[in-house]
């Protein structure tokens, strides 16, 4: 140690480096963004809007063969009873799945949030993403055989003598069908459970930030705790709740093994993008049906900034 | 008079820890009652007994003369003012301030009128349309009071709502609380850990410690004549002496209270050395050691300040020296 000020033993080209992005803190934030940002823009945009242009060719009905015009002949294509049929089914499918999974994850993350301390914080968390770090195929066909004639699920309604009452509700058109396995209710269970985590974390997060002290000066104002959910607790944990709903939303709009596996035979959009990409060799029209997903995520958002459910963040 | 509050024997206990341990209060209606105490001794909890957020383990709370018990908060005629003001940050300052009436079912044109006269009354009139995050700490603090005043509440509670002020917006509002506190007659009360406020605010003053009343009186009462050693040590920080000190100078045994400003240095009296001494403003504060007792002594501008090891005297008038009760 030197009496001096200013420590000058410390050379080489990794100070000196460090000394510049220390006087230039606008250069270490260029270099730590730069990578991303090119990977973000370049790879994932640009593939993006790679797929938009895919949508506006069409192909020749005759040949086969990709005409790269531009045209709006695919999209009118969209709109064809066959096609807008898949897109509302999904569309249904998604909102069902989305509100299902509001229901059951508000109970859970608000447990989470204002009660769980300590060790029941750390096995709630362990709870929700233990699911996540198993493959996603592996559970959704322990789900099928859950599901199936010879399941686990039709062996309890036996074993309860309520199979009447299964065997009732899988007659009713369109949500029963010959077994849970093959029906749109036993898709939607799947989906439900399969992105159940990607809505509890993010309401946990919001209601999280909620002080305490909030929900009392309600009550406190003469609120019954049913009028401080309404108008309290649930337009401040919307932007969490609106988070989560673009992961339910999106992901199952945009799914296509779940349907495969358990559910009907009808399609949904991804299964359609899947087979027109594939087999059908129809670019033009998967990537329409791969636009529609986004066009509909866009439109919910702007109804939601509309609605003011950003306005709490 | 009509008493608006009354523990009777109220405890609230946390698992082993006993946060109110046999409480008894009796507030008058349209009384400005201060509870004061450090942090942990209980005082919150009383107050959050009284707004309903928290439940006694034993004894008995009166409002009004109605019993309290398993009344939820929302039943409650009382209104709270909170530590971190609470306001409903999606809400517009009207919609906060209106929230109470919005759910007690008035026309919003209504709620809208009281609301903007009660943002009058706390002097923050025309803000109805900003976000609490718009606003200042004082401004807050305002919109708070405005939010639980425009319920006409039967007693309002404050949880220590200055604590976040700076002192001079701090002096100003004790003022206007005061002022405010006259002119409705609502029955305030008050939590605070700040000894000054309790004094120049408050027309009764509770001290808390250890989840427990230690003594209750008006404002000169407990700053000039405490029952225990704590009360003189925490309101004001007297000097206090020990029963064989007291035994000495007055024939009485229990501890006795001087208050630092009564202390006078001088050429008679008892001996003394000077451990140091400090500048605080208004006075110039020093540290002594009577025969093993510290005491402090608080000089006016313009006398002598001694030096540090000084050997000098101190003396006292006999009506300044407090002898407390027996047994404290």
């Amino acid at each position: 140690m030197s009496d001096a000020v200013v420590e000058t033993g410390r050379k080489g080209w990794l100070t000196a480096f460090s000394d510049t992005l220390w006087r230039k803190p606008r250069l270490l934030i260029f270099l730590l963004l730069a990578p991303p940002a090119l990977w973000l823009g370049i790879i994932y945009l640009g593939s993006l809007f790679a797929l938009l242009a895919q949508s506006f060719f069409s192909i020749d009905e005759f040949s086969g063969v990709i005409v790269y015009e531009f045209t709006l002949k695919t999209y009118r294509e969209l709109f064809t009873p066959a096609n807008f049929d898949i897109i509302i089914r999904t569309v249904v499918m998604a909102a069902a799945v989305t509100l299902a999974s509001v229901a059951i994850s508000f109970p859970i993350a608000y447990y989470a949030a204002r009660y769980a301390r300590g060790k029941w914080k750390a096995v709630f968390y362990l709870g929700v993403m233990l699911p996540l770090w198993s493959s996603y195929l592996v559970k959704v066909y322990s789900w099928k055989l859950i599901l199936a004639k010879e399941g686990i699920l039709n062996w309890l309604f036996e074993a309860l003598h309520l199979t009447w009452l299964l065997d009732a509700y899988l007659a009713i058109p369109v949500i029963g069908g010959n077994s849970l396995s093959v029906s749109w209710t036993g898709t939607f269970l799947v989906f439900v459970y399969v992105w159940l985590p990607f809505m509890v974390l993010p309401i946990q997060a919001a209601l999280e930030r909620i002080p305490a002290s909030m929900l009392e000066a309600s009550g406190d104002l003469g609120a019954t705790p049913a009028q401080s959910f309404r108008h309290v607790l649930l337009p401040l944990a919307l932007p969490g709740v609106i988070a989560g709903s673009i992961f339910t939303f999106s992901l199952t709009l945009g799914d296509y093994i779940i349907p495969q596996i358990v559910g009907s035979s009808r399609r949904f959009i991804g299964q359609a993008v899947y087979a027109y990409q594939g087999t059908a060799g129809n670019i033009p029209l998967a990537a329409a049906f791969a636009v529609v997903p986004i066009v509909i995520m866009g439109v919910y958002l702007w109804i939601a900034k509309r609605k003011g459910a950003f306005d709490a963040l | 008079m009509t008493t608006a509050v009354r523990f009777t024997g109220v405890s609230r206990h946390f698992g082993a820890v006993r946060a109110v341990d046999g409480v008894d209060i009796e507030i008058a209606e349209g009384e400005f009652f201060a509870m004061l105490g450090p942090s942990g001794s209980g005082k919150t909890t009383c107050l959050r007994l009284i707004a309903g957020f928290e439940q006694p383990t034993a004894g008995e709370i009166a409002i009004f003369g109605e019993p309290a018990q398993g009344i939820p908060p929302y039943k409650r005629h009382v209104n709270t003012v909170f530590q971190d003001y609470a306001l409903f940050p999606h809400l517009s300052v009207i919609d906060n301030v209106a929230y109470g009436l919005m759910i007690a079912g008035q026309p919003k044109a209504d709620r809208h009128r009281a609301a903007e006269e009660a943002l009058e009354m706390v002097a923050l009139p025309g803000y109805g349309t900003r976000k609490p995050s718009e606003l200042s700490g004082g401004q807050r603090q305002r919109v708070a009071l405005a939010r639980a005043l425009v319920n006409r509440p039967k007693v309002l509670l404050l949880d220590e709502p200055l604590g976040a002020l700076d002192l001079k917006l701090r002096e100003q509002m004790q003022e206007e609380l005061k002022a405010l506190q006259r002119k409705l007659g609502i029955t305030f009360v008050f939590v605070t850990h700040d000894q000054g406020e309790a004094l120049s605010m408050a027309d009764r003053v509770a001290v808390f410690n250890e989840g427990r009343i230690v003594q209750v009186g008006k404002p000169q009462d407990i700053y000039y004549r405490p029952d225990v050693p704590f009360v003189a040590d925490f309101v004001g920080s007297s000097n206090v002496f020990p029963p064989e000190l007291t035994a000495k100078l007055t024939g009485q045994r229990a501890h006795a209270a001087l208050r630092p400003e009564a202390v006078r240095l001088g050429a008679e009296g008892h001996p003394a050395t000077v451990r140091g001494s400090s500048f605080i403003g208004t006075a110039t504060r020093v540290a002594l050691d009577m025969d093993g007792i510290a005491m402090i002594a608080l000089l006016p501008k313009g006398a002598a300040v001694p030096e540090t090891g000084a050997q000098v005297h101190v003396s006292w008038a006999d009506e300044d020296l407090h002898v407390m009760g027996p047994g404290a």
